[in-house]
């Protein structure tokens, strides 16, 4: 398998105590799939993004292992992973269109970037032109400053700088959520044409929009509270959903063709927990129309209940 | 009812403020008391300029807004207050919408000193929970709090309880659930849907089409400050007229067909896309450039009524907003 | 003299939410809050959190110290603090606890008249500079308009002119003059930067939709101002104050120290100014300008502490509860 994720725990340190935000995460992702990982704020979703490739400020690897081809990603070691970052792991980052410095061109900016990996810029600069191209972006963006393109254009600036070095896996973390409708699209199909050409081999997508998922995915992860809830193909997911948050949160997206009068789509009454100090038992029971007592005792596991599809509910398993 | 006519507003940038940079060119539609008009666009489309114009955070530098008749770029003192009775806003962050040093009640604080003086505090107290229960919200759960003690879904209810509080008849939503979490999105869109039954009218303002669909009568389609298509809502999405409204549809990601259906289905079926050869298909039914001359209602010059009730804009307008014939392959 | 504005380290509570309006560290905050028992006045919360700061204890006992010294230090060592009365050039002992100049007068008693001296000069310069600072900062931020633009080239000419100069020209036509008068000079020279960087905080925060929703509730004009903006700013304010205060002391101080000071009176620079007059430094009189620079060191420093401990209680988001 391309990339391995074994029981992640990773929390955020505080004054007031740890914050479980990743507690206990298992997957898989093959070569050429392309993943989404959606849920709500708080769900762990970007913090298991973050991990793969960069433990920021206050996160602490507590626990599990990850494996991309078969090697094992010292996520926890700062300098290590720098070997891992741009080459085989990559990330484009939340508001990627910020993380362009505005005071330096940006063919400048590449190459220093490409410096960094020891990679000169000649080299690789008929490569980076034809992809710019493919990405529909014109060669002389390199002697422009950020500030002169669009936020679609920026972002694909991006796209192309992080996945340059053809890296293993792809993490891209909400980068359609400050776009506009038309540049979703776009940016969103040109996600797939890199895994297309080979560019990436396997990608994460990260986002609370699961409409852009069932677009482009293989597969769809859905975390809540910090621990994966379901997990499937995408049309699986979509047509036979297993997991009560799952099934609550496809019902309640309006999609163009549902009308307020017609069919009143409802919500999911109440808040996730509070991942300070987490309740015991099945995080989703508070919120949960057909949970029952051992819900409250005992965690269910994160099992397949057939193949490619896995649930972590006792009513489901 | 709250009616625009022919408004626009130009920002002046650049040095000395010589350049003109126009936000909104020539809106009109209007809105009644128990309806919600979903005005949809990109960024940089002009929606939240309307918005901010019609709560008069904003002038207006042409065309009026009336609200029963009086031009509200004339109301001052007890006349502004008044009118902020009658209509209200509530914005896209809530975070921002608070005072964070102060408790989130203060917003009602702000408005019981300037409108309910001489309440006293048992009547204030139960119009208060009234508002809040008319919201959803446990008095006991979101009072004395500070803002981020809440949650951004309960924030923005905080808000919509503060209208109601004023007795509103007219709200601004502009882009409120764009930040909230999906589940709680719907609940506040049901809230608005409910709110609407009970007879306020709301000016829906979004990127969102879907949501737009789901909650509104009526539709404008807003590209760079022009409406380019109006309509009743069943009318704007089931048979879109325009190439831009018709581009938007398409790019909108469902859940149940992918794109690349949608792109064959619009391709096979009646969308029609502009060659570079043909006139505008609306020229012979807009305007001679030369009188420029409005032909139905509340439209405003440059859109024609192509099927009752359902206007659609020019495809190729020109600076001043006569048709400019040809028009481009990307319009 | 520095006179810069405050450091990024007190700045507004301007906290950057993440895309779904939730605190960027997950889950740090119960989202549905927990019902207060008894809820607090805004000025009692206040009020328990700043007793409960180590920043804010620390810099204020040591300002208190001071304050507590010039009030009763007179009452110990009463009388002229210039009075020749002990040996000359004597070091610290059990009878002049500070030594004594030159010319065997009490530097306690000195020092403590002087401390009084001081604090009046910060209070009253420090205090008028941020008056004209906030009115005109807060008028150009919140107006605009040509009104800013009138106010602005009144802060630009104050900023240029050269106080130094103007300062020898006034000590020429003023031949008497006391601390009064040094204040006042001060008070109206200083308070350009404060305006400005008080302008600037209220241009940004006048776009925040909390003041949107302040007009849309009938709020008016300067109401705003003092009702939503200034509130937000408070530990900015509060810290532009202790600058100017601060600051008011040490060019105070350096003003007396080059000659340009008051002509009657004591302060804690005419002390330094005596020493260095009177060769303190090469005969070895420690005694005579260490006390002055550590009183005036350690005044301001604790000032500095003091504010960025109050500004974690000013803003709740700060705080860990």
């Amino acid at each position: 398998m391309s990339l391995q994720v074994t029981d992640l725990r990773v929390y955020y340190r505080t004054l007031a105590g740890d914050v479980q935000a990743l507690d206990g995460v298992t997957f898989g992702i093959a070569d050429g799939e392309i993943m989404g990982l959606a849920g709500e704020s708080g769900c762990g979703k970007s913090t298991l993004g973050n991990s793969l490739i960069r433990m920021e400020g206050r996160m602490r690897h507590v626990g599990g292992t990850v494996t991309l081809d078969g090697v094992p990603l010292p996520i926890d070691d700062q300098d290590e992973m720098n070997h891992f970052r741009f080459a085989e792991v990559s990330l484009i980052p939340q508001y990627a269109m910020s993380a362009l410095n505005p005071t330096r061109k940006i063919g400048k900016m590449v190459g220093e970037l490409l410096a960094t990996r020891g990679v000169r810029f000649r080299d690789i600069r008929e490569e980076l032109e034809r992809r710019l191209e493919l990405v529909g972006l014109a060669r002389d963006v390199l002697d422009r400053y950020p500030i002169e393109l669009s936020g679609g254009m920026k972002q694909r600036m991006v796209m192309v700088l992080s996945t340059l070095l053809n890296p293993s896996l792809l993490i891209a973390d909400e980068i359609t959520s400050a776009l506009d409708v038309s540049s979703q699209r776009a940016v969103a199909q040109t996600l797939v044409e890199f895994r297309d050409r080979g560019f990436v081999k396997s990608m994460i997508v990260v986002t609370h929009d699961v409409s852009i998922l069932y677009q482009i995915s293989n597969t769809l992860a859905i975390m809540y509270a910090g621990k994966l809830a379901e997990k499937a193909p995408t049309d699986v997911i979509m047509s036979r959903p297993r997991h009560p948050y799952t099934r609550l949160l496809i019902s309640s997206l309006p999609e163009i063709g549902v009308r307020f009068e017609e069919q009143r789509l409802t919500g999911i009454p109440g808040t996730p927990p509070p991942l300070l100090n987490p309740p015991t038992g099945c995080r989703f029971r508070d919120r949960c129309p057909i949970a029952i007592a051992r819900c409250a005792e005992e965690e269910p596991p994160f099992v397949e209940i057939e193949p490619g599809h896995s649930v972590a509910c006792w009513m489901a398993s | 009812m709250l009616t625009l006519e022919r408004v626009s507003k130009t920002y002046k940038v650049g040095l000395f403020g010589g350049t003109d940079l126009p936000a909104v060119r020539d809106v009109s539609f209007s809105l009644q008391p128990g309806e919600v008009i979903s005005l949809i666009g990109e960024s940089g489309s002009g929606k939240s300029t309307i918005g901010k114009m019609i709560l008069r955070l904003l002038s207006v530098n042409g065309g009026t807004i009336t609200h029963d008749g009086t031009d509200i770029a004339t109301l001052r003192g007890s006349g502004l207050r008044s009118y902020y009775q009658t209509v209200q806003g509530v914005f896209q962050d809530p975070f921002s919408s608070f005072n964070p040093i102060f408790k989130a009640d203060h917003v009602f604080g702000l408005i019981r000193g300037v409108y309910f003086g001489s309440a006293s505090a048992a009547d204030w107290q139960r119009r208060l929970e009234d508002a809040l229960e008319a919201v959803t919200l446990d008095p006991a759960q979101v009072l004395h709090k500070y803002p981020h003690q809440l949650s951004g879904g309960q924030l923005q209810r905080l808000l919509i309880a503060r209208a109601l509080l004023l007795d509103t008849r007219y709200l601004v939503a502009d882009e409120i659930i764009s930040m909230l979490d999906a589940s709680t999105r719907i609940d506040v869109l049901n809230l608005l849907g409910d709110l609407k039954a009970r007879g306020l009218g709301i000016l829906f303002i979004t990127h969102d089409l879907s949501l737009g669909n789901y909650i509104s009568e009526r539709t404008v389609i807003l590209r760079r400050g022009r409406i380019v298509e109006m309509g009743t809502t069943a009318a704007v999405f089931g048979h879109p007229i325009h190439p831009y409204t018709r581009m938007l549809i398409a790019s909108v990601p469902r859940l149940h067909e992918k794109w690349g259906q949608i792109d064959a289905g619009v391709r096979a079926g009646s969308g029609w896309t502009p060659a570079p050869t043909e006139l505008c298909r609306y020229h012979g039914a807009l305007p001679d450039g030369a009188t420029g001359g409005s032909l139905a209602g509340p439209a405003g010059s440059g859109l024609a009524e192509l099927e009752a009730g359902h206007f659609a804009g020019c495809v190729a307008p020109r600076a001043d907003g006569t048709c400019g014939g040809r028009p481009s392959v990307a319009a | 003299m520095t006179t810069g504005a405050p450091s990024a380290g007190a700045q507004t509570p301007d906290v950057v939410q993440g895309p779904q309006g939730v605190p960027t560290v997950p889950g740090a905050v119960p989202v549905g809050g927990r019902p207060d028992p008894r809820p607090m006045s805004r000025r009692g919360e206040i009020l328990y959190f700043a007793l409960r700061t180590k920043k804010v204890i620390i810099g204020l006992a040591i300002i208190a110290f001071f304050v507590v010294l010039a009030v009763i230090g007179p009452i110990i060592r009463p009388g002229d603090p210039d009075a020749l009365i002990g040996p000359l050039g004597a070091s610290p002992s059990a009878d002049w606890w500070f030594g004594t100049t030159s010319f065997g007068q009490d530097i306690f008693a000195q020092f403590v008249y002087s401390l009084g001296s001081t604090f009046l000069v910060g209070a009253l310069g420090g205090g008028l500079a941020a008056i004209i600072g906030m009115t005109v900062g807060f008028v150009a931020g919140y107006r605009g308009g040509w009104v800013d633009e009138v106010l602005n080239m009144i802060t630009n000419v104050v900023l240029v002119i050269p106080t130094l100069a103007l300062l020898l020209v006034a000590a020429a036509y003023l031949s008497a003059r006391g601390v009064v008068v040094e204040a006042l000079f001060i008070g109206l020279t200083s308070w350009p930067w404060a305006a400005r960087a008080i302008r600037a905080q209220t241009f940004s925060l006048r776009s925040r939709e909390f003041v949107s929703l302040a007009r849309m509730s009938g709020v008016r004009g300067m109401r705003i101002v003092f009702g939503e903006i200034a509130p937000n700013m408070s530990s900015y304010l509060f810290l532009t104050f202790i600058l100017l205060f601060g600051g008011a002391i040490l060019i105070a101080a350096t003003l007396d120290f080059i000659g340009l000071g008051p002509t009657t009176g004591s302060s804690l620079g005419l002390m330094m100014y005596d020493a260095v007059a009177w060769s303190a430094l090469q005969l070895g009189l420690w005694w005579w300008f260490i006390p002055p620079g550590v009183a005036i060191t350690a005044i301001v420093g604790a000032l500095y502490i003091t504010n960025v401990g109050l500004d974690e209680v000013f803003n709740p988001k700060l705080r860990n509860t």
